[in-house]
């Protein structure tokens, strides 16, 4: 199956132990668009999400079968060098986590990590992101306190800011925005359609409006399996399969 | 109907009594040793206990600082073998080993924890000892029996393993998973993850740790009186003998009532030990009682 | 290969390392114990009392440190379980959760656990010279029991802690008292847990040397009396070891095999009990 996208998913099946969590999937994400991943809590969503960047790998009896094509290069494959495809990705988890260290050293992480050591080219990096992320008036003052002293809101951001510092061309959301007061979401959600243009973006949401507001493709999985893949008008206006359409109207959850 | 709330509200305050005698033995404890080593506070100065470096008893001379020099010597040895090997264990264990590795050597660690300090001994005295004798004295130069700070600090340090190691096993368990994904999302390294944000997490629980494992060392008797060899001078190299102040309490309290004023200085010398435990106690759990909050 | 994956590995390397230093010095410890303590072990030593010249190298065995170590830290461990059972009920049954109160008691608890047993047994040296006491099996169960006592509450106070709140409630819901649920589910429910407690806290006692130096004293007898001088085995272990004479020392490191084998027999069986009955508890 020949992938003209970043992210092609062919027959992916992932175990826990005994338990089958994603069942035969298959779908592709298309470039520099907004794709949310919906479906009702414990269907799989964070495992598919989690596996793009082989996150999973750190979870107790995991199997995972099938593969994922990211710019053409299967990445389940056992000689990949997984550091260099979670640099491609970022990630926003459901609370913000920043590293026990300073504002500073938070965006720096990841470029430090990969080779960065000119404090000049660093501290560009740093006010470049958290510019980017609406951050830098809002700390710029106070750089080298910890991470821990700002608000959870500005904690997202930054952690978002973190994220982009290392590069990457995809951006991976858990639900970033559940544990956000309504006015941080909404920058983030902003944030996001910005970033759009630049980078391919994958939010996991429960939340329907917000995949409503967001996306422009849409990935419904149920219980494991994938029910059905298509553009957000699809989805939504002119959904094919009945779970669906009962999703959609609130009738399962 | 009536005695079942009767009986309950009984019960409630008996055990609530209960309580309270348990936590006022540590007071009691301050309390008796303190009346118990007035006579000796009182008749000598401060300079005469702690700085003077003689110690003869029937002549009235008690100087506590050989005691004190030899405690720390033989505990910083122990945390210099214990710390590394520690730290470098319980990261092994809760990040990199397999689970079949963990389910065999959690329990095994456990095991040790209860050996009785006195086997600790005897093993130090049968395997330790010739061992500094023949081989490692002479490797340095030195002419050693072999009994002395570093055999004490071998033992101890091999004593406090399972402290060291169960509690930072904790602490690396109670830092949260989304962390080290955080970190590796980035396209860092396990071991990058473990020592930029990881380990940075878990300081506070690691310091802990090393205070609980240096103070359980600081007060271990019987082992160490074992091994150390028992000699009441300043030491000046690892290889010299020492006389540690569990060991000189316990060596003497059958004559101690005896000579004048000897029970009233051994007495002083637990009161000491008890403080300095107390201080590395109550720091170390206050820590860990933080970093517990911080997770939850 | 880069830089980092080098580093990795010389650190996974170091981490292997020391990970078989410990596991083997734990070996060599339980070996050299073994070697040396098996072959001067004979019937004598666990079925006699020291004859006269015992500690000269004639005949006996140190039954009466044996059973003394038995009785004494079989007393201390039943004194300690009528203290802590209250205390646990208490902070898991009557306390708030995660109150000041409870966090204070559970760390005063801690404390306790950290003080050295040298420092327990001058305390009751203290003790005893107050009410003008002798050393004796008595003043030895009721140090020992001190001693235990932070270890028996806080691994007991652990399991307890694990049971589910709606356990507790359902039998609230029933119309039982605290005192009732307390002995009809919450030490039903965590009765393995508390036999663990026990034989852990059992173990320390019969291991444990400084405390009951000062306190237990010594003696040739099996102790007949509450009030008479009790041996103990790590006490045994340690004069015998003292003495010139290699036959008694040989006794020494016979002596302390069979100290160890009694501490790893209620180990292992403490772990078959957590084992085979936690099963059959509601999570």
């Amino acid at each position: 199956m020949d992938c003209q996208s970043h992210i092609c998913v062919n027959n992916l099946n992932v175990f826990f132990g005994k338990e089958h969590i994603l069942k035969n999937i298959s779908l592709k994400i298309p470039d520099k668009k907004i794709t949310a991943i919906i479906g009702p809590s414990g269907c799989g969503k964070t495992t598919l999400l989690k596996s793009f960047n082989r996150l999973i790998d750190s979870y107790d009896g995991v199997k995972v079968t099938g593969e994922i094509l990211v710019d053409d290069e299967n990445i389940l494959h056992p000689n990949i060098e997984v550091t260099h495809i979670r640099k491609k990705m970022g990630l926003l988890l459901q609370n913000p986590y920043p590293l026990p260290m300073s504002i500073y050293d938070n965006v720096a992480y990841g470029p430090r990590i990969h080779g960065i050591k000119n404090k000049k080219k660093l501290d560009e990096i740093v006010e470049h992101y958290l510019k980017q992320t609406n951050l830098w008036i809002e700390v710029k003052d106070r750089l080298n306190a910890p991470a821990s002293r700002l608000s959870v809101g500005q904690q997202q951001r930054l952690c978002l800011a973190r994220g982009l510092a290392v590069e990457p061309e995809i951006i991976l959301g858990d639900e970033p925005t559940s544990a956000l007061d309504p006015i941080s979401s909404k920058v983030i959600e902003e944030k996001f359609q910005e970033l759009s243009d630049n980078y391919t973006i994958i939010i996991v949401t429960h939340i329907l409006r917000q995949a409503k507001r967001l996306a422009n493709y849409v990935i419904f999985l149920y219980l494991g399996e994938l029910i059905e893949q298509g553009t957000a008008e699809e989805i939504f206006e002119n959904p094919k399969e009945e779970m669906t359409k009962a999703y959609i109207q609130g009738k399962i959850s | 109907m009536k005695f079942r709330f009767l009986k309950d509200k009984f019960f409630k305050h008996l055990m609530f009594m209960c309580i309270v005698f348990s936590i006022s033995i540590v007071f009691l404890m301050l309390f008796g040793l303190f009346i118990r080593s007035l006579p000796i506070l009182q008749q000598k100065s401060f300079s005469d206990i702690f700085l003077s470096g003689t110690w003869h008893p029937l002549r009235g001379e008690f100087g506590f600082a050989p005691f004190i020099v030899g405690t720390l010597w033989v505990t910083v040895v122990a945390m210099v073998i214990a710390i590394p090997l520690c730290l470098l264990t319980a990261i092994y264990l809760s990040e990199y080993a397999h689970r079949r590795v963990t389910v065999f050597l959690k329990p095994f660690i456990d095991l040790l924890a209860g050996i009785p300090s006195v086997v600790y001994g005897i093993w130090g005295v049968l395997a330790v000892i010739p061992l500094i004798r023949d081989y490692i004295a002479p490797l340095f130069g030195v002419r050693s029996t072999g009994y002395g700070i570093l055999a004490g600090g071998i033992v101890l340090g091999i004593m406090v393993f399972p402290i060291i190691i169960q509690i930072c096993v904790e602490v690396f368990q109670s830092v949260p998973k989304e962390l080290r994904e955080a970190s590796l999302a980035l396209g860092a390294t396990k071991w990058q993850t473990i020592k930029h944000s990881v380990l940075r997490k878990a300081l506070p629980g690691i310091l802990a740790a090393i205070v609980l494992g240096f103070s359980r060392a600081f007060g271990e008797t019987m082992a160490v009186l074992m091994v150390v060899g028992n000699v009441p001078k300043i030491p000046k190299s690892i290889f010299d003998c020492a006389y540690p102040l569990p060991a000189l309490i316990a060596n003497n309290y059958g004559e101690m009532l005896s000579v004048p004023l000897y029970d009233s200085a051994l007495m002083l010398a637990s009161l000491i030990l008890l403080l300095l435990v107390l201080i590395f106690n109550i720091l170390a759990r206050l820590i860990l009682i933080r970093v517990e909050r911080s997770t939850q | 290969m880069d830089r980092r994956k080098i580093e990795e590995k010389i650190f996974l390397f170091l981490m292997r390392i020391s990970a078989i230093l410990i596991v083997l010095s734990l070996i060599l410890i339980l070996f050299t114990i073994i070697a040396k303590g098996l072959p001067s072990l004979n019937l004598a030593m666990i079925t006699q009392t020291p004859k006269g010249g015992y500690y000269l190298g004639k005949e006996g065995g140190i039954l009466n440190a044996i059973m003394g170590s038995l009785f004494l830290a079989g007393g201390a461990t039943i004194l300690s379980m009528l203290i802590s059972l209250p205390v646990v009920i208490y902070l898991n049954i009557y306390a708030k959760k995660n109150s000041k109160l409870s966090e204070f008691i559970r760390f005063s608890f801690d404390v306790l656990w950290g003080i050295p047993s040298i420092v327990y047994g001058a305390f009751g040296f203290t003790i005893m010279l107050f009410f003008n006491l002798r050393a004796s099996l008595l003043a030895g169960i009721i140090v020992v029991a001190l001693l235990i006592l932070p270890i028996m509450s806080r691994t007991i106070d652990e399991v307890m802690r694990m049971v589910p709140a709606g356990l507790i409630e359902t039998s609230y819901a029933l119309g039982a008292t605290k005192l009732e649920t307390a002995f009809k589910v919450v030490i039903k429910q965590t009765l393995p847990g508390i036999i663990t407690a026990i034989l852990i806290a059992l173990g320390r006692g019969i291991g444990d040397a400084a405390s009951v130096l000062f306190t237990a004293g010594f003696s040739d007898y099996i102790p007949n009396s509450l009030l008479k001088p009790a041996a103990t085995l790590p006490l045994a272990i340690f004069f015998q070891l003292l003495t010139p004479i290699p036959e008694v020392q040989e006794r020494a490191y016979a002596s302390a095999f069979i100290l160890t084998a009694i501490i790893l027999i209620i180990s292992i069986v403490s772990r078959i009990i957590t084992n085979r009955f936690s099963k059959n508890l509601i999570k």
